[in-house]
């Protein structure tokens, strides 16, 4: 079973799409400019102090508003290794599965996190945090087919006989 | 078994008999719709997909409207993307600066009742108002559709709101969404269907339909449902065929939950700063003074939208320390609204009528505001940072309500 530590950074309920990479910043060439301003409405200075290997920890509802599949890319380019929130919405779910950015539903953990403090994540089993087991589900196996195949373009890629079984051995970045 | 007016056109995409919400389906789309800020993005995926054509190029509908006209010079590489990508794989459904997608695939007849749509904007939702199953995704998704015409998904749950009775004066459906997010929350509907029913419902036109489809991604949902009637076959100029005529919920069908309004207990609302659930009734903020106005976008920037407006500000004088901007959703509706005599009418009370499309809603042109300022706006989000800075306090309103404020300058019903 896959396991990692990480350092938490602790955002509220409702963190949407706009706050997550404001529109004026969406029509930059790449993901690389953008991420500069993640999070800029909300934490101006955030996207400056996430390190590779973070985790954020968030309420409820994260990701909502917007299909703008920037976002999730956004959140992966600043090194976030996963996102632990008490639920997400549905496009941004979506959107971070197919760029093999890891999402956990945990009801109870946000309420207990204090940022800055580390979390180990044990992936389709468990978060520990200060000696407490928090569980998570596992994903439905439609989706670890996605990610195990290293997201929806390698998948695609495969399809159309590009990549053959190479897809499943590049298929660890980001979760 | 009964089902949901959603389950039955799943149902019916998959060729099956019925469906149950949390299986995993896979459908064949019956139309798609791209926009210009997610264009380059979709055309780089479909590349690094190693697709060489689109499966089908007369169900892809390519429209420019949050980038147009361009406010920042890389705007225009949009359009070449867009355009370059049309040419090679012969799409010929291009709008280039008729207006904001949502309204196009409505007015140009792109989407039928029953239809299986998805579009790379979250407001998609919209479709449900004639009975279709719409809704957005991200641009790897869509690179993928352009490539097989398929995509899986979850038959969602369904819940079922009833609003029966004769709304108050004044009262728009705008109104009636916003006190239903509210009431739902912003997650309330997360990964379900919201299916709108009930007297009230059938009789409003097709438009104001429009306004509440559109806003159900508001409340998290996936998609909204209305059955499609006699206004709706007017609408998308068909008659509609038995299986159009069916989608109806079954009175035997499971739904998540079902909630229940009477009309006459709707009033003018406003979502408030900076959370689209915060709804409060207009008469609890009056007073509160007004910087800005704006009337327009996929939620309410129709004519019906325009007329109300006009209907309210006939005669009267914008206050002279507010900006009224109105953006008419389409090149269609601007040329309505000038035959009708009702952009006259805004003009003359001081409004500033700008080019079809997204503007302001998406916080890249036609008027973003500053710290400390205020805005009342008939679109669908008041995000932080949506309209300008991050101290912009947006207060979400139907056009009748935001048209008084204009006049007061101050928040007034």
């Amino acid at each position: 079973m896959e396991q990692f530590t990480g350092k938490a950074w602790v955002l509220g309920d409702d963190i949407d799409t706009d706050i997550i990479i404001p529109t004026e910043y969406l029509a930059l060439k790449t993901i690389e400019e953008m991420k500069q301003y993640g999070f800029s409405p909300l934490r101006p200075e955030l996207a400056a102090q996430i390190g590779k290997g973070d985790i954020l920890v968030a309420g409820k509802n994260f990701g909502c508003g917007s299909s703008r599949e920037q976002a999730p890319e956004v959140v992966k380019a600043l090194g976030i290794r996963c996102v632990i929130a008490k639920s997400f919405a549905r496009i941004f779910f979506r959107n971070a599965i197919n760029n093999g950015l890891l999402l956990i539903e945990q009801p109870d953990l946000y309420d207990d996190m204090a940022e800055g403090d580390t979390v180990a994540v044990t992936v389709n089993q468990d978060v520990e945090y200060r000696g407490k087991r928090y569980p998570i589900a596992s994903l439905p196996e439609n989706l670890m087919e996605i990610i195990a195949a290293g997201g929806l373009v390698k998948a695609m890629r495969r399809r159309n006989g590009l990549d053959g079984e190479r897809g499943q051995a590049d298929g660890t970045d980001g979760c | 078994m009964g089902q949901t007016v959603v389950e039955k056109i799943i149902a019916h995409n998959i060729g099956a008999e019925s469906v149950k919400p949390g299986e995993i389906v896979t459908v064949d789309v019956d139309r798609v719709m791209l926009d210009d800020i997610m264009m380059p993005f979709i055309v780089d995926k479909f590349q690094e997909m190693g697709f060489d054509r689109v499966w089908d190029p007369d169900k892809v509908v390519l429209v420019y409207d949050h980038l147009v006209p361009a406010s920042q010079q890389d705007d225009t590489r949009h359009y070449r993307v867009g355009d370059a990508f049309a040419a090679k794989h012969g799409l010929k459904n291009v709008h280039r600066s008729d207006g904001i997608c949502h309204q196009l695939m409505m007015e140009a007849g792109y989407v039928k009742p029953g239809d299986v749509v998805f579009g790379t904007d979250s407001h998609t939702t919209t479709y449900g108002c004639v009975g279709a199953f719409s809704t957005g995704i991200g641009y790897t998704e869509m690179a993928a559709i352009l490539g097989t015409g398929q995509l899986w998904m979850k038959v969602p749950e369904t819940i079922r709101v009833v609003i029966d009775g004769k709304l108050p004066d004044g009262v728009m459906s705008k109104d009636i969404i916003l006190r239903i997010i509210g009431d739902l929350g912003a997650d309330g509907a997360t990964y379900r269907a919201l299916e709108f029913t009930g007297r009230t419902v059938e009789d409003m036109s097709v438009s104001s339909r429009m306004a509440m489809a559109n806003m159900a991604i508001e409340a998290g949902a996936k998609c909204a449902a209305f059955t499609p009637d006699g206004k709706t076959a007017q609408y998308c100029g068909i008659s509609l065929n038995e299986f159009q005529q069916g989608l109806r919920g079954d009175p035997d069908a499971t739904y998540l939950k079902t909630v229940v309004y009477r009309a006459e207990d709707f009033r003018p609302v406003m979502a408030c700063p900076s959370q689209v659930d915060k709804i409060r009734n207009v008469s609890e903020l009056a007073g509160i003074p007004v910087d800005q106005v704006f009337i327009g976008s996929c939620t309410n920037g129709r004519l019906e939208d325009l007329q109300a407006a006009a209907a309210v500000l006939k005669g009267k004088r914008v206050a002279p320390f507010v900006k009224l901007i109105v953006t008419p959703a389409s090149r269609k509706v601007y040329e309505e609204a000038l035959e009708c005599g009702v952009l006259q009418i805004l003009a003359e009370a001081g409004a500033i009528i700008t080019h079809p499309g997204c503007g302001l809603c998406c916080g890249r042109t036609g008027g973003i505001l500053c710290d400390g300022e205020r805005v009342v706006a008939t679109n669908n989000r008041n995000f932080l940072g949506r309209m300008g800075t991050s101290k912009v306090e947006i207060y979400l309103a139907s056009p009748v309500t935001a048209a008084a404020c204009a006049a007061a300058g101050k928040i007034t019903f």
